[in-house]
């Protein structure tokens, strides 16, 4: 019998995931395809630390089975950049050294991105809304505040933005 | 079997080791409890160089020059290891990037201990600052020796020794060196290198870790994947004292992929060859399963009460003058804080592995060696056969779940030779059985006389254990659900001048007339143990609330009054710039709104932090908006200055979390904060709008501990900026929500 | 006689219609005569003329009467308005009834709030839309509507006019309300304190006058009135606000203690939390005396159509269900909605989620919204999720409609109703253009 396959197009590339249909997408990113950007944090899409962009929008990679991922366009941090060449939002969060234990960042960078492909230069308190999904515990909230403040008001490039 | 006969039969068990305990001389005593802790080799050399005096055993130099710097303490989160990095560099003189960096790992760096208590740059801060500084000199003398020069003529610059044109790599001027190269102890000799020289103490290097964690770099120990890695899912009881009923392991291990359920006793988990399988045979497992029993919590309503009942030692810590019973300017009050999480963002995780007879285990625990010896003592294996490896977690804040799982790992890779098993706890796994910061209670009677000095202090602050770290297999959770269970060694008090709960429980101030008693607890009826700062987040707010009071009958400004009884001067600055850069008092008085006040000395040994903070109460829905906080610490010659405010800032928002939130939520039946929904912390809307943080840096002065300074000052700060915001004491933890409705 | 002539004719029906229309205008005259302006007070009252215990009752009755709910908008200051009511006329912004002179009521008098509360009537004389329940709060006693003046005058004062409603033309003409008023409030009419000697008369009093849940549970007709019977179920904001009137007699039915725990701390052991609309209702009731809800479920007990509620209930044991017989498509359509429950639900609603298993949550075969006949309730639910709440009770469920289309909604819903909670389905093609619905009209 064939292993089932999932397509789905991660970081623009597309791929078949062999994961279970019913395996959250978190499983299949980290032990399929190697990303160590997601993290599991609770499971339960509470916390934040596993977002995803799916198709534009930002989910929570720990809720999200494979099976409803078919035909859908998957990004994850790893998309962005680079230690070499960071986006825009890693670029920022590296000038303001905006983490502590760092668990909780690639979450936020995602959700952030995609507020930022969304409302390219959200005010203050549509930052605050939109980043209410996403915890940390270490209390680094003032730099990533800061960080993605300095996006907010610089504007996605256009080559940052990801294909909705 | 009832709820209640298990609780009795756990206290029988306990009261039985209790007596053995007590028949053993305290340093045995204390020896059990501090298994795995260096030997103090020579009190007289700087830091950790007093255990490891050793230079190779923190610099080691190849023959081809490539540098190698050894640390026992590791990288938590806190940016130590880039500042470490600054330290070894700036002496050796070299770019940051020249140096491989390896911190806590069995095989091959120093005993530190644990990384804790904010001791890492004092104490491994400092033996590198000396370490590196007699490497420097000796790379000099190696150079000196073989163009036969006085060694003062030698310059070291980028990776060479440099002298009159002719230049050698540092693995030469080693091999120059003869003898024993590196290999010598310590030597009393100041390092070299003045303050006003340095290049890379003092400046804020970017983070070496950062560029990884923010681009999905492998970073943390659950982003290892060694070939033949497995996954392993524990089940773990829903209450502790819960006893396995039924099961069926049978079933279980048909599942697909499973390759092994392992029961022992009340001990259950499952290793399956991919992590969602792994996942669902817990599910499967848990459904098939069913417990019996447990310990019976205290009523949660009166949970105080019932501690203040429990058995206690009374153990007075300052006793100077005469304290006075009654007083015309006297005030008295009881402060309360409930259990609260660590809550570390990332449930723990750790990977083992045994082959060839040794057993490898990758952990994000504080304390490698410690743990080393728990482990070997839980597997029943020699310690020099097993070996712990830090790898980053996330966040711990203290004692976690990470010395817990990485039990789990040591039993899982026993069960599976071979093969590297990973195991990640659920998030409720980690809020249930996690050690929690213990509930305390502290009483305060103080009183001013008339020209508005203290003139009478008492104090007492009763709390259960800051310290179940181990050292001892019992510490560990899977240790007691085995068939064979090891029970934990007694809990003990930690010792003034650090103290446990009663960390800072003796002011700074001048107070002639004093008593201070530490109440301590060694049964509690939760698990507890060390959380950033221990007892001085109750402390510093129990006392800097009542500084506010006392300064109210004396009729003066809260901070004249408190720089009134400060002889430090040190701690007068940090005071003295928290207030002029707040601009206190602050805005005239507004309804719902206050400005607050705080300073503390970490142990009134480390890093000095005052903190003003200014906010706003919502009356009708309790919330509370931090518009400003205004921060001042002075920790000693600042090693990378960026590094202190991120964990200071962090510290802040962390404290507010805490201090106006946090509340551990439990019934008779247990512990019921199994996920954040029913543990809420501080989120996006909750941020303070503003914080500052200004640094008094102390060129050439001792390196004093930082990390945990701010809890305590933003603490009381908080709790007396909402005095003036309500007119109310604020002393019942958390402080938010219903109780400051209006 | 001969019939009249054409012209006689159009002349004599000009004559009538014009006398209509000369009778409509008189009548619409004296209704339509505007309402006149009741002084504003100068200088402001001061808040400090309440006792204690008349704010005491004041908070009491505010929070009963969830004034807070709809007079704060999201992320905005209690009490200063600005929240949108969607309602089947358009949209209408709810005003600051905070103490602010110029934006609030700082200025009105306890008549002119009085006249408000029982007439719709602001204190410059404009008529108010009925999205502010006033036909309900007439029911009100002078001492709970006084408490309730008292109250509000003691909170912080806001700056902040209402925004401009956005109503379908020509429902933006106040005067249009006085006919509407005509038809349906009827002032006053209230139960006595007095007369309030049973749980069930008090409950009467709170249900029909404070708490006004026909408001949302009677549903609308066609004129915005509410529709008689009452609690034949409604809609509001975007939520089924479902029958009261048969709760005995549901797949999963209520008993008292259960109604009680759900209003009086937003979550039943037995049934699960409150969601929607009715976050904020209950997180206010859990602020009143225990006693008043139970007063409110005693009256409701009197409005059952199926049988009294029973007082209360051993908890349910949970069983697996027998799920009914099923074609192999609708199998198939169960077993992808297994499938996507497994990864997307299970981590809290599985049966040995530590929601379940140590925080003693039910089964979602004891949810309304899934055993309900309509799948609008599990629809939005799983769409929205359930915003987080701390007190009274733990509550946060995430939102899905990012993450599963319409068809994958539907196979969740096929796989809980049958696997679940032993229902028959609901049609398929139905749940799939709700669920698309849904999404067009967020």
């Amino acid at each position: 019998m064939t292993t089932p396959s999932t397509s789905v197009n991660v970081n623009g590339r597309a791929q078949q995931l062999k994961s279970a249909p019913a395996s959250p997408l978190l499983y299949a990113l980290r032990n399929e395809l190697h990303l160590n950007g997601a993290k599991f944090g609770c499971g339960m899409g509470q916390c934040g630390a596993c977002t995803v962009i799916v198709d534009g929008k930002a989910v929570y990679a720990c809720l999200t089975p494979v099976a409803a991922m078919a035909g859908r366009q998957v990004r994850t941090i790893e998309s962005l950049g680079s230690a070499q060449q960071p986006g825009p939002l890693q670029a920022a969060f590296i000038k303001h050294q905006a983490a502590q234990c760092g668990y909780c960042i690639a979450g936020m960078i995602m959700r952030a991105q995609a507020l930022l492909e969304k409302i390219p230069h959200p005010d203050e308190a549509q930052i605050r809304a939109h980043m209410e999904a996403n915890l940390c515990r270490c209390g680094t909230h003032m730099r990533i505040f800061a960080a993605i403040g300095e996006v907010a008001r610089a504007g996605l490039p256009a080559a940052a933005r990801g294909a909705a | 079997m009832t709820p209640h006969e298990t609780g009795r039969r756990a206290f029988v068990r306990d009261g039985a080791l209790l007596l053995a305990f007590s028949l053993l001389a305290p340093t045995a005593r204390a020896a059990f409890n501090a298994m795995g802790l260096p030997q103090v080799v020579d009190a007289t050399l700087p830091g950790s160089l007093k255990s490891t005096p050793w230079l190779d055993a923190w610099i080691r130099i190849a023959a081809d020059g490539a540098i190698t710097v050894c640390s026992g303490k590791v990288e938590l989160g806190t940016g130590v290891r880039t500042a470490m990095i600054q330290i070894a560099a700036e002496q050796l003189e070299v770019a940051p990037g020249a140096i491989t960096f390896i911190a806590g790992d069995t095989g091959v760096t120093p005993n530190e201990g644990y990384t804790a208590g904010s001791h890492t740059i004092a104490d491994s801060g400092t033996a590198l600052l000396h370490a590196a500084g007699q490497v420097a000199g000796l790379l000099k003398l190696g150079a000196a020796t073989r163009w036969r020069i006085a060694p003062d003529a030698v310059t070291l610059r980028d990776g060479r020794a440099l002298a009159d044109g002719r230049s050698m790599h540092y693995g030469e001027a080693v091999a120059s060196l003869g003898g024993a190269g590196l290999h010598r102890m310590a030597g009393h000799d100041a390092p070299a290198k003045a303050p006003a020289a340095y290049r890379l103490i003092g400046q804020p290097l970017a983070r070496v870790d950062i560029p990884a964690k923010v681009t999905g770099g492998a970073s943390y120990v659950q982003d290892m994947r060694p070939a033949g890695m497995v996954h392993a899912r524990v089940l773990r009881p829903p209450r502790r004292g819960a006893l396995l009923a039924a099961t069926d392991t049978a079933a279980i291990a048909r599942l697909p992929g499973v390759l092994k359920v392992v029961r022992d006793g009340n001990y259950l988990a499952v290793i399956a060859d991919d992590e969602w399988r792994a996942i669902e045979a817990m599910r499967a497992l848990a459904a098939v399963t069913r417990w019996q029993g447990g310990d019976v919590l205290p009523d949660p309503a009166t949970l105080h009460q019932h501690l203040l009942a429990l058995p206690r030692q009374d153990i007075p810590i300052r006793d100077s003058g005469t304290v006075q019973a009654a007083s015309p300017r006297q005030l008295n009050a009881r402060f309360t804080k409930p259990f609260i999480l660590h809550g570390s963002i990332g449930p723990s995780c750790a990977l083992g592995v045994l082959e060839n007879g040794v057993l490898t285990v990758w952990t994000h625990t504080q304390g490698v060696f410690p743990l080393r010896q728990a482990l070997a003592e839980l597997v029943g294996m020699d310690p020099a056969q097993v070996r712990c490896i830090h790898t980053e977690g996330s966040g711990c804040y203290g004692q976690n779940g990470a010395d817990d799982v990485a039990a789990d790992a040591a039993l899982l890779a026993r069960a599976l030779p071979g093969r590297p098993v990973r195991v990640q706890l659920m998030r409720d796994q980690e809020n249930l059985w996690e050690p929690y910061g213990p509930a305390m209670v502290t009483e305060v009677t103080a009183s001013v006389d008339a020209a508005g000095k203290i003139d009478s202090w008492e104090y007492g602050v009763f709390s259960g254990s800051h310290n179940e770290r181990p050292g001892n297999a019992g510490k560990l959770v899977p240790a007691w659900l085995l068939a064979h269970p090891i029970a934990p060694s007694p809990s003990q008090p930690m010792a003034q001048p650090e103290g446990g709960g009663d960390r800072n429980g003796i002011p700074l101030y001048t107070l002639p007339n004093a008593r201070v008693v530490n109440h301590f607890m060694p049964h509690y009826p939760l698990r507890t143990s060390a959380m950033r700062s221990l007892g001085a987040h109750l402390n510093v707010l129990s006392i800097e609330h009542t500084m506010d009071g006392l300064a109210r009958l004396a009729r003066i400004d809260p901070v004249q009054f408190r720089l009134n009884h400060l002889d430090d001067p040190r701690a007068a600055a940090v005071v003295r710039l928290a207030a002029a850069r707040f601009g206190w008092p602050g805005q005239p008085k507004r309804r719902h709104h206050g400005a607050g006040f705080a300073f503390a000395q970490y142990k009134n040994l480390m890093g000095y932090v005052a903190i003003a903070v200014e906010l706003a109460v919502q009356p009708d829905t309790g919330a509370v908006d931090i518009l400003r906080v205004v921060a001042a610490a002075d920790c000693g010659q600042i090693v990378n200055p960026d590094g202190v405010r991120n964990q200071l800032e962090g510290a802040i928002v962390q404290s507010a979390s805490w201090t106006l939130y946090e509340q551990l939520q439990f019934d008779q039946g247990g512990v019921k904060s199994t996920d954040w929904t029913s543990y809420p912390i501080l989120r996006f809307s909750s941020l303070p709008r503003r914080v500052e943080v200004h640094l008094i840096d102390q060129p050439g002065a001792p390196f004093l501990g930082v990390a945990e300074a701010a809890q305590g000052p933003m603490a009381g700060a908080l709790a007396n900026a909402l005095f003036a915001a309500t007119g109310t004491p604020q002393r019942e933890l958390p402080l938010a929500g219903h109780k400051l409705r209006a | 006689m001969s019939p009249p002539p054409r012209s006689a004719r159009r002349l004599l029906h000009k004559r009538l219609l014009l006398a209509a229309g000369g009778v409509a205008l008189a009548a619409a005259a004296a209704l339509f005569w505007p309402h006149s302006a009741i002084a504003p007070l100068y200088p402001a009252t001061p808040a400090a003329a309440a006792d204690p215990a008349t704010l005491a009752r004041g908070a009491r009755v505010v929070a009963l009467g969830d004034c807070m709910v709809c007079h704060t908008a999201a992320n905005g200051q209690p009490y200063a308005g600005g929240l949108p009511l969607q309602t089947p006329f358009g949209t209408i912004y709810s005003t600051n009834i905070t103490p602010d002179r110029a934006t609030g009521i700082g200025a009105w008098s306890p008549a002119a709030f009085e006249r408000a509360m029982r007439h719709g009537v602001a204190r410059d004389g404009h008529l108010l839309y009925p999205a502010f329940p006033y036909i309900h709060y007439t029911r009100m006693s002078d001492a709970d509507i006084h408490a309730a003046y008292a109250y509000l005058q003691t909170r912080a004062p806001v700056a902040a006019p209402a925004p401009v409603n956005d109503l379908i033309p020509p429902l933006g003409w106040r005067p249009l309300l006085a006919v509407w008023n005509l038809l349906f409030l009827r002032p006053g009419n209230r139960i006595a304190d007095a007369a309030q000697t049973t749980p069930a008369l008090r409950g009467q009093y709170l249900v029909d006058s404070m708490g006004h849940c026909a408001s949302c549970h009677s549903g609308l007709n066609l004129l915005g009135g509410e529709r008689s019977p009452a609690f034949g179920g409604g809609h509001i904001d975007g939520w089924d606000a479902p029958a009261l009137t048969g709760l005995s007699a549901l797949p999963v039915p209520w008993t008292q203690a259960e109604l009680v725990d759900y209003l009086h701390g937003g979550l039943s052991p037995a049934h699960g939390a409150a969601k929607g609309p009715m976050q904020p209702v209950t997180a206010h009731l859990a602020e009143v005396p225990v006693d008043e809800v139970r007063a409110i479920v005693a009256h409701l007990n009197t409005l059952q159509t199926s049988g009294a509620l029973a007082a209360s209930a051993p908890p349910a044991q949970r069983q697996a269900p027998t799920p009914p017989a099923a074609s192999a498509a609708a199998q198939a359509l169960r077993q992808r909605g297994a499938t996507l429950f497994e990864g997307a639900c299970a981590s809290c609603h599985g049966a040995s989620a530590p929601l379940n298993a140590i925080n003693g949550r039910p089964g979602l075969d004891r949810s309304r919204a899934l055993t309900d006949a309509s799948p609008h309730n599990f629809l939005r639910t799983v769409h929205d999720g359930v915003a987080r709440a701390s007190a009274p009770a733990a509550i946060y469920m995430p939102p899905f409609a990012e993450v599963l289309s319409d068809a994958d909604i539907a196979a969740l819903a096929a796989y809980a109703r049958a696997d679940l909670a032993g229902l028959p389905a609901w049609d398929g093609g139905a749940v799939v253009r709700a669920s698309a619905a849904m999404r067009t009209a967020n």
